[in-house]
């Protein structure tokens, strides 16, 4: 698939010599949903901020639909939105004009029928004559997404997108998220809520300490870094694993109530099959039987340790 | 160039100045009102002329360039120091827009919100002393070059404040009192010679004394020597900002 958003290298060293991008590359497809995973001060932040112009980077290179950010920004911004983490608004500012004024900012000509139908979506029509200073958070951000998304971007930036926001509304630009996914908008959002990025990416970016540590389709990461465990709860307590069991590596409960069984989800065979059968060979009675898949967190968290040690 | 951004800005920065249209006219109308009461009516009934023109009058042009200037230096800097106070500058840095529309737009409007006051007080003047003005052609270009010289330089300011007491220290400390010593309301030659040469580096002297030979006729300086400290400022003014967009300073991380 063809990348939209190429980046090589990029380095960023503030003026206290703090180094927030250690030489990030990375290669965005047309089309997908990237999230951007990392703990806070990772370097989310500043390489969106570096690749929208809003800090300069210290080295490297980067590309937005093959325009470089720096010789060609022109081009290169005007296929970008971006919504920032904080949720900056003038408060004195209708709606509808502050999100007029940022598709004139990009150099579009006025669209009224367009800013409707971008307002109607994120369901602000009702309020395009408020202030913003008038409404509430989630509505605040939701104006930001109608800012970024007025001009009619290619790319969307999205830097955390869901922070401070409550479940429902959360769900909501999912929904929305997804929406503009289907427009054919390329999608980056940071985020360092886990299960947002299992529900709506389609590749995991892990960042830690300004280096990717890795990029990867989600799905392929669960397989190769996920574990499943299977849990066995059995009619009547025993007090050891039988000895026939041991090749097993089971786990059994102080209540001498569950057995717990590990194994990789992405390996040949799993185990379960003969495992049941000598379960049944030993004289155990299973009362139920119960598989859990460990979350993107535990992947992610046993990353960055990884990577800290 | 990206002229619907420069519109945008403007638009914007006009609309936030017809907003609060009461109290942006009516404060610079109301102190000149009272310069007049105070300066025109109880000082210079005893000082009656100053080469050959009413005090009333006399003071006219000066008044004016006091309320363009901070007038100026305070819309633009303000307006450019909002976005930065309350962090929408993110959207004006992630736009296809380069320094010069940027400064078109917002330097733009806050001169054009202060060539309105001018023209303002302009009329008001006229309700309390008979006007003459000789030179309308040269009172026009001083006074749009004065709007946008001090508008450059209050976005300047605007840009370099990292908060609020800031945004007001240059207007209050350097304008002011420079306003005030320039010969706003006296002419040069009133001074004690020593006084004379040492108001000849306050830079306000010329723009004040070009701006009253538009009116009458008359000035300290030689009008073209005006001419060159305005636009020697201006050219100062613009080339600072271009540095600070190149640089980033107090702008770009």
């Amino acid at each position: 698939m063809a990348s939209i958003v190429a980046v090589k290298d990029l380095q960023k060293v503030y003026g206290d010599g703090f180094e927030a991008l250690k030489g990030v590359s990375l290669s965005i497809r047309k089309g997908e949903i990237l999230a951007l995973l990392g703990p806070n001060g990772a370097g989310k932040t500043t390489l969106i901020s570096a690749l929208c112009g809003i800090t300069t980077p210290s080295g490297g290179q980067a590309t937005i639909g093959g325009h470089d950010i720096l010789s060609e920004y022109r081009a290169a911004r005007a296929m970008v939105g971006l919504v920032p983490q904080e949720v900056s608004l003038e408060p004195f500012e209708k709606v509808i004009n502050t999100v007029r004024f940022s598709r004139g900012l990009f150099g579009r000509p006025r669209d009224d029928a367009f800013l409707e139908q971008t307002l109607r979506e994120l369901s602000l029509w009702d309020k395009r004559n408020n202030l913003t200073k008038e409404l509430s958070g989630g509505m605040k951000r939701r104006v930001l997404i109608a800012k970024a998304l007025c001009h009619e971007p290619q790319v969307l930036f999205l830097d955390e997108p869901t922070a401070g926001v409550d479940v429902e509304l959360r769900r909501d630009m999912w929904r929305t998220i997804e929406g503009l996914r289907q427009k054919g908008v390329t999608i980056i959002l940071t985020t360092h809520y886990i299960e947002e990025a299992e529900a709506i990416a389609d590749r995991i970016a892990v960042i830690n300490r300004g280096e990717i540590l890795l990029i990867e389709e989600k799905g392929a990461l669960m397989t190769r870094m996920g574990r499943k465990s299977l849990r066995i709860e059995l009619d009547d307590p025993i007090d050891a694993v039988p000895a026939a069991l041991a090749a097993y590596d089971l786990e059994l409960s102080p209540d001498g109530h569950f057995l717990s069984y590990h194994y990789k989800t992405g390996g040949e065979g799993t185990g379960i099959t003969r495992l049941l059968q000598a379960l049944a060979q030993a004289g155990l009675s299973l009362r139920d039987i119960h598989t859990s898949q460990s979350s993107l967190e535990e992947i992610f968290v046993g990353l960055v340790r990884e990577d800290a040690a | 160039m990206n002229l619907r951004a420069v519109r945008a800005i403007y638009v914007h920065e006009m609309k936030r100045f017809f907003r609060t249209l009461m109290e942006s006219l009516l404060s610079p109308v109301i102190s000149t009102s009272l310069y007049f009461v105070v300066f025109g009516a109880a000082i210079g009934s005893r000082i009656d002329q100053v080469e050959g023109v009413s005090y009333g009058a006399f003071i006219v042009p000066g008044l004016i360039m006091l309320s363009v200037m901070t007038q100026g230096i305070s819309n633009a800097s303000f307006g450019i120091y909002f976005p930065k106070f309350i962090g929408t500058i993110y959207e004006l840095l992630s736009a296809p827009v380069n320094f010069f529309e940027i400064v078109l737009g917002y330097v733009g409007a806050a001169a054009t919100k202060s060539l309105m006051i001018g023209v303002v007080i302009l009329f008001t003047a006229g309700f309390f002393v008979e006007l003459e003005v000789r030179h309308p052609l040269a009172m026009l270009a001083f006074l749009v070059l004065t709007c946008l010289s001090f508008s450059l330089f209050g976005f300047i300011i605007g840009i370099w404040a990292e908060n609020f007491q800031q945004l007001q220290v240059i207007p209050l400390l350097v304008i002011t009192p420079l306003v005030f010593l320039g010969g706003s309301f006296y002419s040069i030659s009133m001074l004690p010679p020593v006084w004379q040469t040492i108001t000849l580096f306050n830079p306000v002297v010329y723009l004040v004394s070009g701006f009253r030979w538009s009116f009458f006729g008359q000035a300290d300086v030689p009008v073209g020597l005006s001419l060159l400290a305005i636009a020697g400022f201006t050219a100062l003014c613009l080339f600072l900002v271009w540095l600070i967009f190149k640089t980033g300073y107090r702008i770009k991380a």
